[in-house]
C-alpha cells in the first residue's frame, strides 16, 4: 500500500543478481500474504518481467520467480489465468528440467496451485507439456520434490478423466504405487490423494490403479501414526470399491475390509469419514458383500460412529452405511437390529434436523421392510412416528401370524396393547395389518 | 223260313240295335278309356313308388355306411389327439419334475451356493484375522523402530554432550561433578566422560546434523545431501611397452572395409551363367505341370471306378436295359426244337 510495487520492480532488472533475487524473494512473500497484494502485483505488470528473465539467470532466481508465481497463483482462478496468460508456464516447465532439485520443486508447487483451481487450467498446465517432466520429478531422490511432484498429480488429476488419462498415460501409476511404501508420512498422504484422484474418475483407471499391486500394501497405510495418511489410504480404497462388484470383491478378499474397520474405530472425526463411505459402498453392491462386512464384524464401530460423533455430516454417512449393509435381506435386518441401533435411529429422525431426515427415514424404511427379528422392533413400537409406524406394524403382521411363541411375547410385552391405541384410518395399509395382527388373537383377548 | 222269318222280323230293330250298341260301346269307351288309364296309372305309379321306395333303400344304406365311416374317421381322430394330449401332458408333467430337480440343483450349486458362501464368509475372516495379526506387527514394529530411533538419538546427544564436557572428569585428587564422595558408585555420566574422547577443536565448531528434518522452502536452508560416495580411483592403465603403432591406426587398418577390383568382384564364369540362367527361368516358366511322362495305357491303370449313386444301392438296378433288353422266354423258342418244316 505503501507503493512498494513500483519501487521493487525496477530492482528486478538490476545489474547485480543478488539484489534481483531479493527483490523477487520480497515480491513472494507480499503476494502470498494477501490477494489484493497478489492482484496488485498482477496489475502492476511484473510477471512478463519475472517471466522473460528466467530463462538465463542462475538457480536461485528460478527459485524466487517461482516462488512468486506459486503465490500469486494460490489465491483465486482469475490470478492464476493472468499467470497462464503471461505465458509463464512454458517457464516453469523449462524449470521442470533444471538441475536443482530446489528449482524443480519450486516450479512444480508453482503448476500445482495454477492447476488445483480448475480443469481449464489443469488443461493449460498439461498441454505446456508438465506431465511426463513431474512423473521424472517423483523418481528424483530428494524426498520434498517427490512430495510436491505427487501432489502437483494429485491436482492435476483430480478435474476430469481425461486428465487423469494423461497422466496416466505418463506412466505415474507404477512409480506412485512403489512410493507408498516410503516411511516419509507427508509423502505418502501426498502420494495416496493423487491415487485416489486418478482412480475416483472410471473404472478403468480404477483397474488399472489396482493392477499396479497397491493391495495389499495400501493397508499397512491404514495403520500408520499419521491421521492424514489413514484418511488419505482409506479415500484411495473407497474410490476403487465404489465402481463395481468386482473390485469391491477383490478388496474384500484381500483383507481389505478388516484393515478398514480398525482404522474407523481408531481414529475420531472426519478422519473417519472416507473408511464409513466404503463400508456403505462395498455392502451397497451385493448381499454376499454385505455379509462379508457384517462377518468382518463391520457393524459395531459403525453404530459407535453414529453415536459418538457430533458433526452431522458423518452421522448421516454412518446411518446410509448401516442402511446400505441390512436392507439386502432378513438376515442382515437381523444383524443390524441385533446391534440395538435402531432405537438411536428412530431418535435421530424425530430429533428435528433438516438435512439427515431423508437419510435417516430411506435407512429406517430400508431395514425395517426386511426386519424379522420382533424383540428389535417392539421398543420401536412406542415411539414411532405414522409413517414409520406403518413399516413396523406391517413386519409383526407378516410375521405374527406364523409364530406362536412370538404371539405370546407380543401380548405379554404390551405390544397388543400399544397396537390397539394406534388409530388408523379405515381402508389404509396400517388398518389392514392392524386388523390382520388382531384375526391371530381370539376375541377376548383382543378386548 | 221261320228263322228267316224271325230274322227278318228282327232286322228292322237290327239297325237300332246295332246303332244302339256301337252307341253305347262308344259311350261305354270313353268310361272304360278313363278306367283303363286310371288303372294302369295307378299300376305304374306304383311301380314307380316302389322303385323309388327300393331306390330310396338303397340311398340310405349308403348314406348310413359313408356317415358311420365319415364319424368313425373323425371319432378315431378325436382318439388319436386326446391320446396326443394326454401324451403331452405327461412329459409336460414329467418334464417339470425334471426342470424342477434340475434348476434346485443349479440353483443351489452355482448361484445361490451355501455351503461356498459359508466357506468363503469364513476365509474372509480368517483372512481378516491374518491381515489383522500382519497390520498390529506392522504398527508394533514402526512404533518400536520410533522409539529405538528416538532413544538413539537421545544417546547421540549424550554422548556428545559429554564429549563437549570432558574437562568435568575427576581426577585423583579432586572428585569431579558427577563423582560425588558421598555416593556408592560414581554417577554413569563419570562413566561416560570416562569413556568418551574430548572433541577436537575443529569438530566442535560444527554444527550437529540433524538427518531427519527436512529444509521447508521459505526460509532456504540448505537440504542435506546425502553423503555421496568417493569416486572410484581409475584403473591403473600401464602403457604398453615399445614403439608400437597407434592403437587408432591399428584398428582403422583392421576393421578396414572390402574393396575388390570388378574382376574379383565378377564370379568368373558370369556371362555364360548368365545365359544359362535365362534358359533355366524360360523353361520354368514353361512348364506345365511336373508329372513325367506316361504311356496312354497307364493312365487309367490305378484309379478305381466310382459308380454312381444308382448304381451303388443295395438295391441294385434295374436289369431291364442292362443285362436284358427285351423279354426273352427262352422256353417259348421254338427254333432250336422244331428240327423240320411242319407244313
Amino acid at each position: 500500500n505503501s507503493g512498494v510495487l513500483p519501487l521493487l520492480r525496477p530492482l528486478l532488472l538490476d545489474v547485480v543478481p543478488t539484489i534481483q533475487q531479493t527483490a523477487a524473494l520480497a515480491l513472494g512473500r507480499l503476494a502470498n500474504y494477501n490477494d489484493t497484494l497478489a492482484e496488485a502485483v498482477v496489475k502492476g505488470n511484473i510477471l512478463p518481467h519475472l517471466v522473460c528473465s528466467l530463462s538465463e539467470q542462475n538457480r536461485f532466481y528460478k527459485k524466487a520467480a517461482a516462488f512468486v508465481l506459486r503465490a500469486v497463483g494460490k489465491h483465486s482462478p482469475q490470478l492464476a489465468q493472468a499467470i497462464v496468460q503471461c505465458g509463464a508456464l512454458e517457464m516453469l516447465v523449462i524449470c521442470l528440467e533444471d538441475f536443482d532439485p530446489g528449482v524443480k520443486e519450486a516450479a512444480s508447487w508453482a503448476l500445482g496451485y495454477i492447476a488445483r483451481h480448475n480443469s481449464e487450467l489443469s488443461q493449460a498446465v498439461v498441454d505446456a507439456g508438465a506431465v511426463p517432466l513431474l512423473v521424472l520429478c517423483i523418481q528424483e531422490p530428494e524426498i520434498a520434490l517427490k512430495r510436491i511432484a505427487a501432489s502437483t498429480l494429485s491436482d492435476i488429476s483430480k478435474h476430469s478423466p481425461e486428465l487423469a488419462q494423461t497422466v496416466v498415460d505418463a506412466g505415474a501409476i507404477a512409480h506412485l504405487a512403489q512410493m507408498i511404501l516410503n516411511p516419509d508420512a507427508k509423502l505418502k498422504r501426498q502420494v495416496l490423494s493423487a491415487l485416489s484422484q486418478i482412480a475416483k474418475h472410471s473404472v478403468d483407471l480404477a483397474e488399472l490403479v489396482v493392477e499396479a499391486e497397491i493391495f495389499p500394501v495400501v493397508l499397512t497405510c491404514l495403520k500408520d501414526s499419521d491421521e492424514y495418511v489413514k484418511k488419505n489410504g482409506a479415500t484411495l480404497i473407497r474410490e476403487i470399491a465404489k465402481h463395481t462388484p468386482e473390485l469391491s470383491q477383490l478388496i474384500v478378499n484381500a483383507g481389505g475390509v478388516a484393515a478398514v474397520i480398525d482404522c474407523i474405530g481408531s481414529c475420531r472425526g472426519t478422519v473417519r469419514l472416507p473408511g464409513i463411505m466404503m463400508l456403505g459402498y462395498v455392502a451397497a453392491h451385493s448381499e454376499n458383500l454385505s455379509m462379508a462386512v457384517i462377518v468382518s464384524k463391520g457393524i459395531p464401530p459403525l453404530c459407535a460412529c453414529l453415536i459418538e460423533e457430533h458433526e452431522d455430516h458423518i452421522k448421516a454417512a454412518a446411518a446410509w452405511a448401516l442402511g446400505q449393509v441390512g436392507r439386502h435381506t432378513p438376515e442382515h435386518a437381523r444383524a443390524v437390529a441385533v446391534a440395538n441401533v435402531l432405537p438411536t435411529l428412530l431418535a435421530m429422525y424425530m430429533d428435528t434436523r433438516s438435512s439427515e431426515d431423508l437419510q435417516m427415514k430411506a435407512t429406517l424404511k430400508s431395514i425395517l421392510q426386511k426386519c424379522t427379528y420382533l424383540p428389535a422392533l417392539e421398543p420401536l413400537l412406542h415411539d414411532a412416528p405414522p409413517n414409520i409406524m406403518k413399516h413396523i406394524v406391517g413386519q409383526f403382521s407378516k410375521v405374527l401370524p406364523h409364530d406362536s411363541k412370538a404371539r405370546r411375547l407380543f401380548v405379554t410385552t404390551g405390544g397388543l396393547k400399544k397396537v390397539q391405541e394406534i388409530k388408523a384410518e379405515p381402508g389404509s395399509l396400517l388398518q389392514e395389518y392392524i386388523n390382520t395382527i388382531n384375526s391371530c388373537y381370539p376375541e377376548e383377548i383382543v378386548r | 223260313m221261320a228263322a228267316l222269318a224271325r230274322l227278318q222280323a228282327r232286322l228292322s230293330g237290327l239297325r237300332e240295335e246295332y246303332f244302339r250298341r256301337n252307341r253305347s260301346v262308344d259311350e261305354d269307351r270313353k268310361i272304360e278309356y278313363k278306367a283303363a288309364i286310371k288303372i294302369q296309372s295307378w299300376f305304374r305309379g306304383c311301380r314307380v313308388r316302389a322303385y323309388l321306395r327300393y331306390l330310396n333303400k338303397r340311398v340310405i344304406f349308403i348314406q348310413k355306411w359313408w356317415r358311420g365311416y365319415q364319424s368313425r374317421r373323425y371319432f378315431r381322430r378325436m382318439v388319436e389327439t386326446a391320446y396326443f394330449i394326454m401324451k403331452m401332458n405327461f412329459y409336460n408333467e414329467m418334464a417339470v419334475r425334471i426342470q424342477k430337480r434340475w434348476r434346485g440343483y443349479y440353483v443351489r450349486k452355482y448361484i445361490h451356493n451355501y455351503y461356498a458362501l459359508k466357506k468363503y464368509l469364513e476365509a474372509i475372516s480368517v483372512n481378516n484375522e491374518i491381515v489383522r495379526n500382519e497390520l498390529q506387527e506392522y504398527a508394533e514394529m514402526k512404533e518400536k523402530e520410533e522409539k529405538r530411533k528416538d532413544t538413539e538419538k537421545k544417546e547421540k546427544e549424550k554422548q556428545y554432550q559429554a564429549r563437549k564436557m570432558h574437562y568435568l572428569l575427576s581426577t585423583e585428587k579432586i572428585a569431579g561433578v558427577y563423582n560425588s564422595p558421598f555416593r556408592k558408585s560414581p554417577d554413569p555420566m563419570e562413566l561416560l566422560l570416562r569413556k568418551s574422547k574430548p572433541l577436537s577443536h575443529r569438530q566442535q565448531q560444527m554444527k550437529s546434523p540433524f538427518a531427519y528434518e527436512l529444509y521447508d522452502w521459505p526460509t532456504c536452508k540448505r537440504p542435506p545431501t546425502f553423503s555421496t560416495a568417493q569416486p572410484l580411483p581409475p584403473i591403473g592403465r600401464q602403457k604398453p611397452q615399445g614403439p608400437f603403432r597407434d592403437t587408432a591406426e591399428v584398428l582403422q587398418q583392421r576393421y578396414k572395409p572390402l574393396e575388390p577390383t570388378l574382376r574379383v568382384a565378377a564370379s568368373i564364369n558370369s556371362p555364360l551363367e548368365k545365359a544359362r540362367e535365362e534358359m533355366k527361368k524360360e523353361e520354368w516358366r514353361n512348364c506345365i505341370h511336373d508329372n513325367e511322362f506316361l504311356p496312354f495305357s497307364s493312365y487309367h491303370k490305378n484309379e478305381k471306378y466310382d459308380p454312381s449313386i444308382h448304381r451303388s444301392v443295395k438295391y441294385g438296378q434295374e436289369t431291364y436295359g442292362i443285362t436284358h433288353f427285351r423279354e426273352v422266354q427262352p422256353k417259348k423258342w421254338v427254333a432250336d426244337k422244331v428240327s423240320h418244316c411242319i407244313f
